[in-house]
């Protein structure tokens, strides 16, 4: 398995201009005889899209919705970061830089992170450009707020939308080069497998979901741009059809998947109600500039949180943090109200939630001020709770958010599949053990916009890729394979539906291997999983044919490689024997409950390499060197 | 508060929409769901249904959906006649069963439009809405050749108009809303965001004129200024969007450096 990182020599500031020039170019004239592949519309599919298509390359984007602006980057809320310092509080590209590889408790590649925060302030130029109706203030100048795990406000943000309109940007733009005919767009089609030959990507196979036909697509390189895995949870502020079956099949294919344990628990989600729930709904962690977290000191306090006065309510994240405070990052923070909810003080009927209070903002600021910022948020808290926030402090509670795990890729963004680029939150690349709020955003359209352009061209223009279709053999045996897979699920006619399945994986893995995890809980788990594997295959019910729009279907073919991506990701995080970011074992922790991390055996990323259906995988490893930051304990205190 | 109405459950009588394809007639078929928490929002009703549906050996609804948050615009039912249904301002995914009360029928039909095909039962093709985006919802700047985000000024005042506009989902609400399946509120949203800002000047003319001949060609209805779409707009956007949207297709076509070339596409 080829693991070189290829991270460029010099200086870490010079290393991205060394490498571009260094890149090899495809001429004017030749791009367009060069065809790729990007699957995925979200923020990294959109913007790799437009971009590419600029250039004069003949783009194919795959979608699975009818357009391309539903893809999950929509419902990012609270902004994007960029190291502008538009406020002259000390910001800079290196700040930036710093506060990602802390803040991702130095789990990260310095070279992949450094270049990120370059390219952090170039996104927000061309978001602008593109129409973007960022914040202003008064003077018509762009606004920002402030997010966790930062002392700077880098922040950029429209309303409590940031995601929908950076998308908008994207998806107009791509939507300009369909009209150009530089990119064909392939709505209603699911990627269902990767096509090789001669070891290199060269196609996909996908299924268009309105008709039930298995299509095959050639091209000279391949993107996946399909978002994380965060759905092997069933519960999660992913959107119902966010799936991994894309990256997962990829990885049967041979590439490599990069530290599959690191999950990010968001702390401000709104809780549980019922077990009919669908998905959770993310408050965004903006809202921690002004709002406060507590709980009330003793766990027997039955008081509505209006009668509590301020002597019996604990503000824990203020007082375990006091220079960080409610902008803790999102690991820490989740943490705590897990402690307070474990010590019994969690508030609401099932006791497994925290308050967010924005009394104090209220009287400080006044109710217009607060409305302008969160308006939306609150308007969302409301309808799904029934509770008015500008009365009673909301009540929320951790889950599952985002994946920094992913496809392994070099510095070029590809997987150890030659001509397969990964980009955004499919791949592993730039968030360590734990993202910073703002930073996704970020990753999508610097890997989209700016990183993608010249490293595909790099490969397309250093890579002998002879002329092929998909008449070839490996084309036709990709599509009987998929072809057997589907009918494989349609004639189990057993009785249980995938959600269900579904259901039952997501609580496993939230109960072992999610928030806390030990080697008893993985090891429990690597017993559970397969089992539920076995359940799947026997008694999945699919009502329906599959020669036509069928949900069920669909759902199962994602739900069956969730299964399987769990069972690595408890493996991954029992190997992982130490705490760090999001990845906290139980037997791992300081003496006042932090992550304790174990750089002597662990500074490095954990690197998985499929070896066929019921064979275990094979771990390896790329150490991580950090020559810029020390290695330090995160403290926030 | 949430969580709390668990121990309050009802009955639902539903009248959905079921149709196999394109090509085939559809008709209401009755289902009952007891037990129903008003703390569900009206597509954790459908699961339910769906989940029923599959355990009798049943197809289930077919019903696009997707982040249920509000924002990715895929769902998309119209129930008792309004499309997303009673609340104003509300996406179905996120209108909640407390809304209803026990006992009630609903009424449950795709957004329908001339536009707008149903693929199967409450699914439909609304492909149509970004054909009008391509044609010219977009600002013409490629990757790499912005100047500073802050050389380009924008007043607070016309930031937030031009956000107003843009918070727009692609629903298509607004469509299956009026009764000539009309898309004026969706194309003025993006025509407004654009015409407001200093980024959209450039193009304002070929932009409005291409979306609007776009819009005609995918055959959506024309405006009587009913307004029923801003009514039912979940992000409520609103109708003056329209007048603008007029006055600068009025605006392009008398001044319009490529008046001509437009009208003859």
């Amino acid at each position: 398995m080829n693991l070189d990182s290829k991270i460029p020599n010099g200086h870490i500031s010079e290393k991205w201009t060394q490498h571009q020039f260094e890149s090899k170019l495809v001429n004017p004239a030749n791009r367009r005889k060069f065809n790729v592949i990007v699957v995925g519309s979200g923020l990294a599919g959109a913007s790799a899209s437009a971009s590419l298509a600029e250039l004069g390359y003949n783009v194919k984007t795959l979608c699975i919705h009818d357009s391309p602006r539903r893809a999950h980057s929509i419902a990012a809320q609270g902004g994007i970061n960029a190291a502008k310092n538009y406020q002259n509080d000390g910001d800079s590209v290196y700040r930036l830089f710093y506060d990602t590889i802390k803040g991702g408790d130095f789990r990260a590649r310095e070279a992949n992170v450094y270049r990120l925060a370059q390219n952090s302030v170039k996104i927000i130029d061309h978001c602008v450009a593109l129409g973007v109706p960022f914040a202003r203030e008064y003077g018509g100048l762009l606004a920002n707020r402030s997010f966790g795990g930062a002392q700077v406000s880098r922040t950029f943000y429209a309303r409590g939308q940031t995601g929908q309109q950076l998308l908008l940007g994207a998806y107009s733009a791509m939507m300009r080069q369909v009209d150009n005919k530089k990119i064909e767009l392939l709505n209603f089609r699911e990627m269902l497998d990767l096509v090789l030959i001669d070891g290199k990507a060269r196609g996909v196979i996908c299924r268009n979901v309105l008709t039930g036909e298995i299509e095959s697509h050639a091209a000279d390189a391949v993107i996946l741009a399909t978002g994380g895995y965060g759905n092997v949870f069933y519960l999660s502020t992913n959107a119902k059809w966010s799936n991994a079956t894309a990256i997962w099949r990829a990885h049967k294919r041979g590439a490599a998947f990069g530290n599959p344990c690191f999950t990010q628990i968001h702390p401000t989600c709104i809780p549980v109600s019922g077990d009919y729930q669908s998905k959770l709904t993310l408050m965004s962690e903006s809202l921690r500039n002004d709002g406060r977290v507590w709980v009330p000191k003793s766990g027997t306090d039955t008081r509505s949180p209006d009668q509590i006065p301020e002597e019996d309510r604990d503000y824990y994240l203020e007082r375990v943090y006091p220079s960080f405070g409610n902008l803790a990052p999102r690991d820490i923070a989740s943490r705590q109200a897990k402690f307070v909810c474990d010590e019994g003080r969690g508030v609401g009927s099932t006791k497994l939630a925290v308050y967010l209070d924005f009394a104090a903002a209220i009287k400080r600021d006044g109710r217009p001020v607060i409305e302008g910022k969160y308006g939306n948020l609150f308007q969302m808290y409301e309808k799904i709770t029934g509770d008015d926030p500008y009365k009673v402090p909301m009540r929320i509670f951790p889950a599952v958010h985002y994946t920094m795990g992913g496809l392994w890729v070099d510095y070029n963004l590809q997987s150890t599949i030659p001509g397969l680029h990964v980009l955004g939150e499919a791949n592993f690349s730039d968030h360590g053990a734990n993202r910073l709020g703002a930073s996704a955003l970020m990753q999508g359209l610097a890997d989209g916009y700016f990183v993608i352009p010249t490293t595909l061209a790099h490969y397309l223009g250093s890579t002998k890729l002879d002329k092929v279709d998909t008449n070839h053999d490996a084309f036709k045996n990709a599509k009987a394979e998929v072809e057997a897979g589907i009918s494989r699920l349609m004639n189990i006619k057993g009785s249980k539906t995938a959600d269900e399945l579904h259901r039952k994986l997501g609580k496993l893995m939230w109960d072992n291997c999610g928030m806390q995890r030990s080697e008893e809980s993985l090891k429990k788990l690597l017993e559970e999983v397969p089992k539920l594997r076995d359940e799947f295959w026997n008694n999945l019910r699919i009502p329906g044919e599959a020669a036509t729009l069928n949900q069920e279907l669909e759902k199962a073919g994602r739900v069956s490689d969730f299964i399987e991506l769990g069972e690595l990701m408890a493996r991954d995080a029992l190997e992982r024997r130490e705490s760090c970011g999001g990845h906290f074992r139980s037997e791992y922790q300081t003496p006042d409950n932090e992550a304790q991390r174990d750089d002597e055996n662990f500074c490095h990323v954990a690197l998985w390499e499929h070896q066929g259906q019921g064979k275990a995988p094979k771990r390896h490893t790329e150490e991580l060197k950090f020559e810029n930051v020390k290695l330090a304990t995160r403290s926030y205190k | 508060m949430a969580g709390n109405n668990n121990s309050r459950t009802m009955r639902i009588n539903l009248k959905v929409w079921r149709q196999k394809n394109q090509n085939t007639e559809g008709r209401l078929v009755d289902y009952a769901l007891d037990n129903v928490s008003p703390d569900m929002s009206f597509l954790e009703m459908f699961d339910v249904l769906n989940e029923k549906l599959v355990a009798q050996n049943d197809e289930p609804v077919a019903f696009a959906h997707d982040c249920r948050e509000g924002i990715c615009g895929s769902c998309a039912m119209v129930i008792d006649g309004e499309p997303h249904g009673p609340q104003t301002g509300t996406t179905t995914c996120q209108l909640h069963m407390r809304t209803f009360s026990d006992g009630d029928t609903i009424v449950v039909e795709p957004f329908r439009a001339k536009a707008f095909p149903v693929v199967k039962d409450l699914v439909t093709n609304r492909t149509a809405l970004d054909r009008i985006q391509a044609a010219g919802g977009y600002v013409s700047v490629a990757t790499g050749n912005a100047p500073d985000g802050n050389a380009i000024p924008i007043a607070k005042e016309i930031a937030d108009m031009a956000m107003d506009a843009a918070a727009c989902i692609q629903c298509g609400a607004c469509v299956a809303a009026c009764r000539n399946g009309s898309a004026m509120l969706f194309v003025s949203a993006k025509v407004s965001q654009f015409s407001l800002l200093p980024q959209g000047q450039a193009e304002r003319e070929r932009r409005v004129s291409r979306m609007v001949w776009q819009m005609d060609e995918e055959d959506f209805g024309s405006c009587t200024n009913m307004g029923s779409c801003a009514a039912a707009c979940p992000k409520e956007i609103k109708v003056e969007n329209i007048a603008r949207m007029n006055r600068e297709f009025g605006r392009a076509m008398i001044f319009g450096r490529d008046r001509k070339q437009t009208a003859e596409d």
